[in-house]
């Protein structure tokens, strides 16, 4: 990837749709909090938006599936085994650290929280050792 | 509304996360490979998100929300807890090994592929297991 256009406008279309969800409903949009509402307070007559949220983030995917394959046109490296387990760790540590790049990224640096600054530098930081270190194997 | 709010607005995060790559794994990896061969393609997609938001935040967080009463977010932003910086380090550790957050995970599903489910049915059990254990 060479060009920088796409994933300028990409990010812009991220901050647009979470400026949206602070502008209409007051919330961050985090995705990692988003999913776990969704699953499992179902029945707890969770805030609806949030289920919504996750169908359009499908809907979206099905659409430019569609229309776009090329987006599409890779695979997922690693065996099922370090999939299962980096899903593990993803799905835990984002709820221990309160948020994803979503939250704390996209969210919590404009914010100017400190907290999700901290939180960024050290997801960013253990995610580029762990590459590297992946690397060396 | 509120619904409709949230599904246009999972719409165009899609999207976005599509066109920028982000739902590439390889891609980010490479964007992690800072003492390799690095990549900076991505960090345009952080860049360009949080300049939007930047910009936008402060103005939109002037009037009370369009459908709702009031504002509902982080109550603190300074309290560095160890929980904050374990669990961004275990999270960073998982998006490493396979260059998947929880955001592109999601969207993945629509490939079919079986990684996409096994990575997303891992990370629903990973907050199970917080939610077990914490809650």
């Amino acid at each position: 990837m060479e060009n920088f256009e796409l994933p300028l406008l990409g990010g812009i279309l991220i901050g647009v749709s979470s400026s949206i969800i602070l502008l209409f409903l007051g919330r961050i949009t985090g995705i990692s909090g988003i999913l776990a509402s969704s699953v499992f307070d179902f029945s707890k007559g969770i805030e609806s938006w949030k289920i919504f949220f996750i169908a359009g983030l499908i809907a979206g995917g099905v659409v430019l599936k569609i229309t776009s394959p090329e987006f599409f046109d890779y695979e997922i490296p690693g065996s099922s085994l370090l999939v299962v387990v980096a899903g593990l760790l993803v799905g835990f540590g984002t709820r221990l650290g309160s948020g994803c790049t979503s939250g704390h990224g996209v969210c919590g640096l404009p914010r100017l929280s400190l907290r999700s600054l901290v939180a960024t530098l050290t997801f960013m930081g253990v995610g580029i050792l762990t590459v590297y270190v992946k690397g060396l194997l | 509304m509120k619904n409709v709010v949230g599904f246009v607005g999972g719409i165009i995060f899609s999207i976005g996360l599509i066109i920028s790559g982000m739902i590439n794994p390889n891609f980010v990896i490479g964007f992690l490979d800072l003492f390799r061969d690095w990549d900076y393609a991505l960090a345009f997609v952080m860049g360009g998100a949080v300049i939007v938001n930047i910009i936008a935040f402060p103005l939109i967080m002037k009037r009370e929300p369009v459908c709702h009463d009031s504002h509902a977010l982080p109550s603190s932003n300074t309290n560095i807890t160890a929980s904050l910086i374990i669990g961004s380090a275990l999270f960073g550790l998982g998006w490493g090994l396979v260059g998947i957050c929880p955001g592109p995970g999601i969207v993945n599903l629509v490939t079919l592929k079986s990684e996409a489910f096994l990575f997303v049915g891992a990370m629903i059990v990973g907050m199970a297991v917080y939610k077990k254990v914490f809650e």
